[in-house]
């Protein structure tokens, strides 16, 4: 019951907003809908943590520690962003660089978008991730080139090509998947795409086509999570669409898609009885976090610059869950619920200290103390955070994912510290300037809401340094699922 | 129920060909019309033989996926893209980024990859169509080379849904079809996509009185 709620809310709200999206109301209205989807996701979480997984609707959903822990982040991560967006888009629409029509896709298309991440997060069937995980392409494509400006326009044709041809790799993985599952659970009964089901027989599934559905799989869905060498499409999309939705891209889909690979690698691995799978992860995710934190130096755009960060810590994330083991997967859930948290929250300032300096040239940037302290610090706050400073919670994921790394991969730890330091030297660089220099800019004419940024760093810091034990017990549950 | 009938093999073999003889044509094809037409008929061979494989194994529900098929592959799709480009004036594709002969040349080598790759799925399956998969992939590599070696707007969208029917031919050739379900789910992520693009290309030609997409490639690192 409760995940009809959480799938309908967001449709609902498309429809709603589709109506009256132009209307004064309507971000309100959006911020209410996104609440009340969180409440939804609220009780489903509780009743998870409560009888444990939920199997239910002819085994067409399929809830578990895993992906209720994804449901909630991405709730969350859904509401604050709509609260981000009701000053910060007004204030677009003040400038003129948006219309009230385009406030009403705007608004409708962000309910889809989050309706179909939560239908690809809840569905147990492989297909209908698949349908998810293309819809919630769909739905963003609109949204990157909202500005209709050239860049805009470059960056959704990109976004949607590159995506599209990422995605249809994927179905061919997936039909491989369910030539593979035909031939043990038998077409009948429309059992052989359930997760559920394939999980159970994994081990009876042919392992040459698993292996060659889960390339397909891994690069189609890798793509999709901004995995390099595939990754091109992320940081022209982030840069030019709309600030909340480069912090839900951010936040929440390169997240949903890395789930997706992760719920195909648990089959795959299960089916060849290998480390390969977790060796393709790790390979893919050292070369992203490597290739994202050289690109940091060379950026002067600053979405741009935290896009390439978005790359660097799912590269990360992906290396983490490529050695696998109940260390390293509970590291790497925490690196994603922190990562998702604090990106969202730097993408939040800084989209409103681009519009304080008119520009999202970083040269242009300066001074963002001087003028709006919570600006400023917000920036300072979350970059320190995404740098991994202690005793923020990122610090605490990538010690464990180091550690871990040092004591099992060694070879990888030289160029996990590259990575880091880099990215470190990079980003600190820039941001320093920005928040500490002199400038006379005005302030913004409507009061950002930064309560989300703050909330976001508050929850990201007490995880760094306390951790409750409800919440780590249901991170180490998710990460036995995972193996 | 199964009918086996001694011409249905054969007759599907020549049919996957025959889809792989057009996939090579619109390599070599410029005028976008042109490709728009053997994209039609494209969808007419995968209608024929899904209704083929759906006679002879007895499988209803590929009936079904070969009637949306015929609606939306050789009928809605190719007349938008007819009316699009007449409205759109976007005739000629006459920007190549590699010469025809030279594509060519790679298609082959791509099939031949296809072929190989194919090779243990073939072996494993049960479906009387097991031959062709290879020709599936083939015709999703070159659809892939198309997308890659064309500058015009409309004709990466043509490569792109070639490629989505190399992906449908898969599925019915070494599965008989994905779950109805599924199929229904792709049928509307093509067709809301297909439609997003024509909002696109309205916006594209708007902003830069082109669709060549040779104008978009300001966004790139320094």
């Amino acid at each position: 019951m409760e995940i009809l709620i959480v799938l309908g809310l967001p449709l609902l709200g498309a429809l709603l907003l589709a109506l009256f999206g132009a209307r004064r109301f309507a971000a309100e209205l959006n911020a209410g809908m996104s609440f009340a989807t969180l409440v939804a996701a609220a009780f489903l979480v509780l009743r998870v943590l409560r009888h444990g997984s939920l199997l239910t609707l002819h085994e067409q959903f399929f809830v578990d520690s895993f992906n209720v822990f994804l449901v909630a982040l991405t709730a969350f991560v859904g509401f604050t962003t709509a609260l981000f967006s009701r000053p910060y888009m007004r204030i677009e629409e003040q400038r003129g660089r948006l219309s009230p029509q385009r406030l009403r896709l705007y608004h409708s298309m962000y309910q889809l978008f989050m309706g179909a991440m939560f239908l690809a997060l809840l569905t147990n069937n492989m297909g209908l991730l698949w349908v998810a995980m293309e819809a919630a392409t769909l739905s963003t494509v609109l949204l990157v080139s909202l500005y209709r400006t050239r860049a805009s326009l470059e960056a959704a044709w990109k976004y949607f090509i590159l995506c599209g041809v990422g995605i249809a790799q994927a179905l061919f993985g997936t039909i491989l998947l369910y030539f593979a599952a035909e031939h043990v659970l038998g077409r009948d009964g429309m059992t052989a795409l359930l997760w559920t089901h394939l999980n159970a027989v994994k081990g009876q599934l042919e392992p040459r086509v698993l292996g060659l559905a889960f390339v397909f799989l891994l690069v189609g869905y890798g793509t999709k999570v901004g995995l390099a060498p595939l990754h091109n499409w992320l940081p022209d999309a982030h840069a030019e669409g709309p600030t909340p939705v480069s912090a839900v891209l951010s936040g929440l889909l390169l997240n949903v898609a890395l789930y997706a690979v992760i719920r195909c690698k648990v089959l795959v691995e299960g089916s060849i009885g290998s480390y390969l799978p977790g060796r393709m992860l790790m390979t893919f995710g050292l070369l992203s976090a490597v290739v994202g934190a050289f690109f940091l130096w060379r950026q002067r755009d600053i979405k741009r610059l935290f896009a390439y960060s978005s790359i660097e810590h799912m590269g990360i994330i992906t290396f983490a869950f490529g050695i696998g083991g109940p260390i390293a997967n509970f590291a790497a859930l925490l690196h994603m619920t922190v990562h998702s948290l604090t990106k969202s929250s730097i993408f939040f300032t800084a989209g409103h200290a681009s519009q304080t300096a008119h520009t999202q040239q970083m040269d242009g940037i300066r001074g963002l103390a001087g003028i709006s302290p919570t600006i400023g610090w917000g920036l300072m706050l979350g970059s320190l955070a995404i740098l991994g400073m202690p005793p923020f919670g990122v610090f605490a994921s990538e010690f464990l994912i180091l550690t871990t790394a040092m004591r099992e991969h060694p070879w990888t730890t030289p160029f996990l510290l590259v990575a880091l330091g880099v990215a470190f030297a990079a980003i600190f660089r820039k941001v320093q300037p920005m928040v500490f220099g002199e400038s006379d800019a005005p302030p913004l004419a409507h009061s950002p809401a930064l309560v989300p940024v703050f909330i976001h760093l508050a929850i990201v810091l007490t995880l760094g340094i306390y951790m409750p034990f409800a919440m780590a017990e249901w991170f180490r549950a998710a990460a036995r699922l995972i193996g | 129920m199964p009918h086996s009938h001694h011409w249905i093999v054969p007759s599907l073999n020549l049919l996957a060909s025959l889809l792989l003889l057009i996939s090579f044509a619109m390599l070599s094809r410029r005028r976008t019309q042109r490709l728009i037409t053997l994209f039609a008929w494209q969808g007419a061979i995968l209608f024929t033989s899904t209704c083929l494989v759906g006679y002879s194994s007895g499988h209803k529900e590929l009936y079904y996926s070969a009637a949306l098929t015929l609606m939306l592959k050789v009928i809605a799709l190719p007349w938008i893209l007819h009316r699009l480009i007449q409205r759109l004036g976007a005739q000629w594709d006459s920007e190549l980024l590699v010469n025809i002969p030279t594509t060519m040349l790679v298609g082959l080598v791509l099939v031949i990859f296809a072929f190989g790759l194919a090779q243990p799925i073939s072996l494993m399956a049960t479906t009387i169509t097991r031959n062709t998969i290879g020709i599936a992939l083939a015709v999703i590599f070159l659809a892939f080379l198309m997308m890659i070696t064309r500058r015009k707007a409309v004709t990466q969208v043509i490569g792109f849904l070639a490629m989505e029917n190399g992906l449908f031919f898969a599925a019915t050739s070494a599965t008989y079809g994905m779950p109805m379900v599924i199929e229904l789910g792709i049928a509307l992520d093509l067709l809301v996509g297909f439609f997003i693009l024509g909002i696109f290309f309205f916006q594209i030609r708007e902003q830069f009185d082109s669709l060549d997409l040779s104008h978009l490639e300001a966004l790139k690192e320094e």
